[in-house]
């Protein structure tokens, strides 16, 4: 009841901030769609699951600082490989079972290994992860799983 | 033009300079999951220096905010739909090539 | 014009991402290339509001990254099951002669 509080004023100030209008009809379109979106959301089950922990946020502040500098440096790697006259790649598929068994978690770590340039997820499944590396030194970083470990002590099991 | 509207050039070109090697990636890349690795050059580096760089210009207003809407779209969707292309490409059969040994073993489990 | 060299860039972007999706050669290939597009139209729309001073295209910037998104992953799940189908096909035919079993493969 409370996560769908919080997805009702959240709809209702995004829309208010996108129109920037208060007259009574697209006020009214406003309300409209925000009672069908409730509505959809609830036979989604949205709320049930847990599909959005804003709480997580804060926790993962220090961990989006060292992924946005993980960030920069693979795009220059891989920037040097492409611009490189001889495109020095060495194609790696590893995988890997990560510390984090929450599907959140997961779901972060899935998402952040695929946001590096250089490393792909192709495959999450049963909290085994196939991660497609452009470089032997990518798929190094992978399976010595920095990134695991500090998604894991920022999220725990969730 | 003052320092900031030079500081929002630079970072135009410089995000438009990734932009550009990531399509040159694309292009010369060998295989499907390598391009891959081109593609998100252009949606991680490239996409957020242009848009922080066009922040720069409109100072605290509404218009900031919905480019940090449009930044955080693409950071979420990007790897998510990169994610689903990779994952159905692997399940529907296409192998990654060339890739070195101890990872053959990873393509006869596959289904 | 400080913003003349992004859009070149992003503009020349998108003429390599076409040529890939002619090129192909899977449909994945193409489908990468059609993702790619649109998120450089994305950043394209985003340059013109302020290139032209245009603010309102940001929000058909948003709108178009929520629709390529979508767009991508409904283009997949369609190829996908037909790969999917196309492989159990072809097992079913192989089983006829042999004792190759039907594909363990499944969406989830």
């Amino acid at each position: 009841m409370g996560r769908l509080l919080i997805l009702a004023i959240g709809l209702a100030a995004a829309w208010l901030v996108w129109s920037g209008l208060f007259k009574p009809l697209i006020f009214g379109l406003g309300a409209l769609s925000l009672v069908l979106v409730l509505w959809l959301a609830i036979r989604m089950k949205v709320t049930r699951y847990g599909s959005f922990s804003l709480d997580l946020a804060p926790r993962l502040l220090g961990f989006w600082a060292w992924l946005l500098k993980e960030i920069v440096k693979s795009n220059l790697t891989v920037a040097r490989i492409v611009l490189s006259p001889r495109m020095n790649i060495s194609p790696r598929m590893v995988t890997v079972e990560p510390p984090t068994r929450g599907l959140q978690g997961q779901a972060i770590l899935a998402n952040s290994i695929t946001l590096t340039p250089g490393t792909v997820t192709v495959d999450a499944h049963d909290g085994t992860f196939k991660v497609h590396c452009l470089t032997e030194e990518g798929a190094a970083d992978i399976e010595r799983g920095e990134m695991a470990r500090r998604i894991h002590k920022a999220v725990g099991d969730r | 033009m003052n320092w900031l509207d030079w500081l929002t050039a630079l970072m135009v070109s410089a995000g438009g300079f990734f932009v550009f090697v990531g399509g040159v990636g694309a292009v010369r890349m060998p295989d499907l999951y390598t391009r891959m690795h081109a593609t998100s050059l252009t949606d991680t580096l490239g996409s957020l220096l242009i848009l922080v760089g066009l922040m720069l210009q409109s100072g605290f207003t509404l218009i900031t905010l919905k480019i940090v809407l449009v930044a955080a779209f693409l950071l979420v969707t990007g790897p998510t739909a990169a994610y689903a292309l990779a994952n159905a490409a692997f399940l529907g059969g296409q192998l990654p090539e060339g890739l070195q040994d101890g990872a053959s073993d990873d393509g006869e489990t596959q289904p | 014009m400080m913003f003349a060299v992004g859009a070149a860039a992003v503009t020349i972007t998108m003429m390599l991402a076409l040529l890939r999706a002619l090129l192909g050669p899977s449909v994945y290939d193409r489908v990468l290339a059609v993702n790619m597009l649109g998120t450089k139209t994305v950043l394209l729309l985003a340059l013109t509001a302020f290139a032209m001073g245009r603010p309102d295209f940001i929000d058909l910037a948003i709108t178009y990254a929520l629709i390529n998104f979508i767009g991508v992953i409904a283009v997949l799940q369609f190829f996908y099951s037909r790969d999917l189908r196309k492989a159990e096909e072809r097992a079913a035919k192989s089983a006829h002669g042999g004792a190759v079993g039907p594909s363990q493969a499944g969406p989830q």
